[in-house]
């Protein structure tokens, strides 16, 4: 028998929590007191979010339809429904973003704090009083992180969320794409759209492209029997230029829409940004 | 290229989390920490063995890699102690423990049975190493907004809060159950712990570890109360100054009316304090208790003092005020008008506040699990569990929790409390009843256990342990007695 829910203070009076699958590492900015308050509000909230998703996974797990009960589940489904339409996507999608910004919210009901962030296996939550602001450095393969590029985010930006989806990282990807990151105006927005988009950096049927069934390598995947990609064989450049393009096309639209406030996509080296990017500096 | 379908049926469920993950053979579950080999489910966390190395050595051993099979080394009988911990339980404990294990002690056979305990009736006992006021005696103690626990009687320097028991375990809603459970699990396995106290303060909490206060964070505790400070420093004061008080929120000394003062021949000073008069130089009550002087919520020491009697005073009078940590003090003269003016506190008095700072301990919070072992698991041990218990209550069975010390409440059942920090890491683990499990054993001779009705088909030599499970060597714990040395007891 071993414990399920963990939590331990890291150096720089940061907390780590972990359950089941659930990874946050959390930092709060302000008094005393104030952080502690807030640290304390986050384990108390933390304490029963698992049980709270897994009472309604199967619904969860299903295409976007009729709203779930939980309130986190329903930070996803708002997350996700508007991306219905282009194709499938369940609440998932938008899962660990949304768990982020749940313990964000109950720790800034708590207390009082400058900054704080939640950060959810690369799906950051965060809190900006007036005049601060956070630096956060891009990496474009998550299986080998190394800093590609930083953004500094202000209290006076929109941006609240903070998301990257790829192949390489912890959750399946249809697409191809190293890394999407997405600035957003929430963390679940980000957690979907960034997914959304990296699905949509892709070359179909491309003999270099490795893909297996989801649910061959995990049987209770969201995805089933969708292909989801394992592995990348060498491309041309134009091959790159093409997939990025396809990804790019979602992204342009998903700004327009206001979906999203800005990304950057990244494919074996090549990266994409926006033209009018403001946030997303010195990237490669 | 497309992998093709494998067959269905060799995936497991995973009930660690409410996840529920099928797994298949050779992979991990979404949290990546419990995985399916050729159909069974393994976790990361393996067995632990306790070995015993030599302590001043650096004799200590490494981690048995789970990933791979044992190495062959041969596991040497009574240098190495199968502890509970990662043992599995059964329950409900209908099946014998999981671990029966012999191993050989000075030519004589010892038998320890081993299983990890589910405990619904458990909780902490906290000591906390401070004289700052955390709470009302009885106030709701609280993790998460949830009640966990309650702050019981003060002690001697510390404040004490009892945590956890099965009223908040398994008789509240489900959150302050699970919230509970969390925060028993996270003080047992040495994390930390924010709790928040109605009507009192906010800490972060870890066994082992300064407490934080408020946000800041604990350095030493106090001396003695303001009386005891006093006898203890009454005779390097009288050279120097007229007066000393000692400021304390629960007895605060005044040296001319103290009985070391009188003893020492200190002058009457026309001191008048408020609060109340315990007996001479030892007041009660002097102000609420807070996070201020000496534990109570003063910041101007003044305010205890009534104006001195202007039959006794002097203009001149020299005093000391001063915390019984020596955190806070003040060096007053009195003027024309018997007023106190605040000074430069000389150095003879700065040595003096210093030695009392010195003679503070580190300020530490104390964590002691406590648990009863239910008849259920005393049956895992034997046929006629109450053998068991007599066994125990006649020290004929030693009983410890991952290899450490315990110590047994005396009266009926198996009720025992140890220090969690003389436990192997990470020790405590959890049922989602909600319930803590805590590792336990049992150590006699077997002679001993086949009369207790011992279920002797089941018991497997040391080596067999070793090789059999996916163990974890570690060295025994700080100063921990061995558990099968005979010792002073005389028996295991």
């Amino acid at each position: 028998m071993t414990a399920r829910m963990q939590a331990a203070l890291l150096p720089g009076g940061r907390l780590h929590l972990n359950d089941g699958p659930i990874d946050l590492i959390i930092s709060a900015d302000g008094e005393a007191v104030e952080v502690a308050l807030a640290l304390a509000a986050a384990r108390g909230r933390f304490a029963d979010i698992l049980d709270e998703l897994c009472a309604e996974l199967p619904l969860l797990r299903a295409p976007v339809a009729a709203p779930p009960s939980g309130v986190i589940a329903l930070r996803m489904w708002a997350a996700t429904r508007p991306h219905a339409a282009r194709g499938f996507i369940t609440p998932m999608a938008a899962v660990a973003g949304a768990v982020a910004e749940e313990v964000l919210a109950a720790m800034t009901g708590a207390a009082r704090l400058e900054r704080a962030a939640v950060n959810n296996g690369g799906d950051i939550a965060l809190h900006l009083a007036p005049g601060t602001s956070y630096r956060i450095g891009l990496i474009d393969r998550p299986d080998k992180p190394s800093l590609l590029g930083s953004a500094v985010i202000a209290s006076t930006s929109a941006v609240r969320g903070i998301a990257t989806s790829g192949w390489r990282g912890r959750s399946f990807s249809l697409g191809i794409a190293d890394a999407v990151t997405v600035l957003a105006r929430t963390a679940s927005e980000a957690d979907a759209t960034a997914t959304i988009i990296a699905n949509a950096v892709d070359l179909p049927g491309h003999p270099a492209i490795i893909r297996v069934r989801a649910d061959s390598i995990k049987p209770d995947s969201d995805l089933r029997h969708r292909l989801v990609t394992c592995g990348v064989g060498p491309l041309t450049p134009r091959e790159i230029a093409t997939a990025l393009a396809g990804g790019f096309a979602v992204a342009q639209d998903l700004r327009r829409a206001g979906l999203i406030i800005d990304c950057a996509l990244h494919l074996a080296g090549e990266t994409r940004v926006p033209a009018q990017t403001e946030l997303l500096e010195a990237v490669a | 290229m497309t992998a093709t379908d494998q067959p269905a049926t060799d995936k497991i469920r995973c009930d660690a989390c409410p996840v529920l993950c099928y797994i298949r053979d050779g992979q991990t579950g979404a949290c990546d920490r419990y995985a399916n080999r050729g159909g069974a489910l393994v976790r990361t966390d393996p067995h632990v063995l306790l070995e015993r190395t030599i302590r001043d050595g650096r004799d200590v051993v490494s981690f048995h890699d789970s990933g791979k099979d044992w190495d062959g080394r041969v596991v040497a009988g009574s240098g190495t102690f199968v502890t509970a911990i990662g043992a599995g339980t059964t329950y409900p404990d209908y099946k014998p423990a999981p671990f029966i294990v012999s191993s050989e002690v000075d030519g004589m056979d010892m038998v320890t049975v081993v299983t990890e305990g589910i405990f619904s009736y458990c909780g902490v006992k906290v000591k906390i190493d401070t004289d700052r006021h955390l709470g009302p005696e009885c106030a709701p103690v609280r993790a998460g907004g949830e009640q966990v626990g309650h702050v019981t009687t003060t002690e001697y320097g510390s404040q004490m809060l009892s945590l956890g028991g099965v009223r908040h375990l398994t008789g509240g809603s489900k959150k302050e159950g699970r919230v509970t459970c969390e925060t028993l699990l996270a003080l047992c396995n040495g994390q930390s712990a924010e709790l928040t106290v109605d009507g009192g303060a906010v800490m972060t909490i870890s066994a082992g570890q300064a407490p934080v206060i408020n946000g800041a964070a604990e350095e030493r505790m106090r001396v003695g109360c303001g009386s005891a400070t006093i006898g203890m420093f009454a005779k390097q004061w009288i050279a120097h100054v007229d007066e000393v008080v000692v400021v304390d929120d629960h007895i605060t000394g005044v040296l001319s009316e103290h009985q070391a003062g009188k003893f020492l021949g200190v002058r009457d000073t026309g001191i008048k304090m408020k609060g109340h008069r315990s007996t001479p130089g030892r007041y009660f009550k002097v102000a609420h208790p807070g996070a201020g002087w000496g534990g109570t919520d003063l910041t101007d020491p003044l305010a205890i003092l009534k104006p001195f009697d202007a039959k006794e005073a002097w203009p001149g009078l020299r005093m000391l005020m001063v915390s019984t940590t020596g955190e806070h003090h003040a060096y007053f003269e009195l003027d024309e008008r018997l007023t106190p003016i605040e000074m430069q506190l000389p150095p003879a008095l700065a040595q003096s506040v210093e030695r009392i700072k010195e003679n503070c301990e580190p300020a530490l919070t104390t964590v002691l699990f406590m648990g009863g072992a239910g008849g259920s698991l005393r049956a895992g041990v034997t046929e006629n569990p109450v053998l068991l218990t007599k066994s125990v209550k006649q020290a004929l069975t030693r009983v410890t929790a991952g290899g450490a010390p315990v110590y047994v409440w005396p009266g009926g059942g198996i009720t025992f409390m140890v220090d969690v920090t003389r436990l192997p890491a990470n020790a405590f683990g959890y049922v989602p009843t909600p319930a803590l499990v805590a590792p336990i054993e049992f150590t006699l001779p077997k002679a001993d256990y086949e009369a207790l009705g011992g279920h002797m088909g089941q018991i497997k030599s040391l080596a067999e342990v070793a090789r059999s499970s996916e163990a974890r060597r570690e060295p025994q714990v700080g100063d921990n007695p061995w558990p099968l040395d005979r010792g002073k007891a005389g028996r295991p």
